[in-house]
């Protein structure tokens, strides 16, 4: 049955090249841990990948319940939370992960640096990594606020405040992320959009950059 | 070299990467899952019969009444007002849901001139008799919903709407 509805679909448009060429290619024996064990380190990239679409999943589930708004949005995590089925786990998921994905970013990029390679031809895949790292960290302090408890009221303010930090243009910047001179109301809606379009959109499309590029320059050889 | 493997070497192996990978797709998503349809799988809240008004100042002639009650919206409490048609058919009380059948629409007690005697919906001109009963040939295919009903001290309370048929 599968079999048939699959071969009418790859009767039409050919989709058989398109996922061969996309899962179906070989990995060098140096980065495979089924020849050498310490090669679990090549794992890393993956696992963050694996560990962002989970933070992409549980977070489109939680915006089902969860509200941007100073009134209710501590109301509806606690609701989702506590009331809704599994709504400890999809939240723990999306709060617990969030700290994977850094941790996991983390170790690919120490191994990187460690494996040197970040090095020619692969210099531009390095600057796309840091880059994402970067929207990796705003996703999680803008995610930090949107339970709008004291410790994202708090933690936030310390965010801004290091933001003023900067010279000449801090106020700027700060008033820019806060949508004002204080943490209210606006400021959660930007946390809001910026969380869940601005900085997801560039993760996805900094991360089919950075991937394209593997394909296409391969994985650096052994040390 | 042995022969005659039901199971290869391969499909063995593809078999069981996809066995474990599908378990823990699945041991992601089916909470996900679960968690976004909850809203259809919640018990429907038994809604306690609400106070409406006093059964002296019931008439034969359909009269509106405000009805009160609090909707749990989740994270937030809401008062809902709502009207609901009360009369005196003999010693009987009747209380009529205002929702037209056909499309949502509400009706009223005698609008139409031409029909003084029923309720009147005047987004499709839809129509029903005193007890509700849809006039063949208008939209509304079903009667008026009908409350239930409790006395209680002189009080009329109400519980929830439901189908006369
Ligand atoms: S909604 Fe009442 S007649 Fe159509």
């Amino acid at each position: 049955m599968l079999q048939r509805i699959y071969d009418w679909i790859d009767d039409r448009i050919d989709v058989t090249p398109l996922w061969r060429d996309v899962a179906d290619h070989e990995v060098p024996e140096h980065v495979n841990p089924g020849y050498h064990f310490s090669a679990f380190v090549y794992c890393f990239g993956g696992l963050t990948f694996f560990t962002v679409v989970i933070q992409i999943l549980s977070g489109m589930f939680l915006t089902m319940y969860y509200v941007p708004d100073i009134v209710n949005a501590h109301a509806s995590v606690e609701y989702l939370q506590t009331d809704v089925a599994f709504g400890m786990i999809v939240r723990g998921m999306h709060h617990w992960g969030a700290s994977v994905v850094i941790v996991m970013v983390f170790l690919h990029t120490l191994r990187v640096f460690f494996t040197g390679s970040y090095k020619k031809p692969r210099e531009i895949n390095w600057v796309v990594g840091v880059l994402l790292f970067f929207i990796i960290l705003g996703l999680g302090f803008t995610g930090y606020l949107l339970p709008w408890d004291m410790k994202a009221y708090f933690a936030t303010q310390v965010g801004l405040e290091i933001a003023e930090s900067v010279p000449v243009v801090g106020d700027l910047i700060s008033n820019l992320l806060a949508g004002g001179e204080f943490i209210g109301a606006q400021t959660l809606t930007r946390f809001f959009a910026i969380h869940v379009f601005f900085l997801p959109g560039a993760l996805l499309g900094l991360i089919a950059i950075h991937f394209i590029m593997i394909r296409k320059q391969g994985i650096s050889g052994p040390l | 070299m042995e022969k005659n493997h039901n199971v290869s070497r391969r499909q063995f192996l593809t078999y069981a990467l996809l066995g474990t990978g599908g378990f823990m797709a699945a041991g992601l998503i089916m909470p996900m899952v679960r968690f976004g349809v909850d809203p259809i799988l919640q018990a429907d809240a038994e809604g306690d019969m609400i106070d409406v008004a006093g059964v002296d100042e019931l008439t034969d002639i359909p009269q509106a009444f405000d009805m009160e009650y609090e909707q749990d919206h989740g994270w937030h409490v809401e008062t809902v007002q709502e009207t609901v048609w009360i009369y005196l058919n003999g010693d009987e009380i009747v209380a009529l849901s205002p929702i037209c059948t056909h499309l949502g629409c509400t009706v009223n007690w005698g609008t139409d001139p031409d029909n003084p005697e029923q309720f009147f919906c005047p987004c499709h001109f839809g129509r029903f008799e005193r007890d509700g009963t849809n006039v063949p040939g208008t939209p509304p295919t079903e009667p008026l919903h009908r409350y239930d009903h409790e006395v209680r001290d002189g009080r009329v309370l109400l519980g929830n709407p439901s189908p006369q048929v």
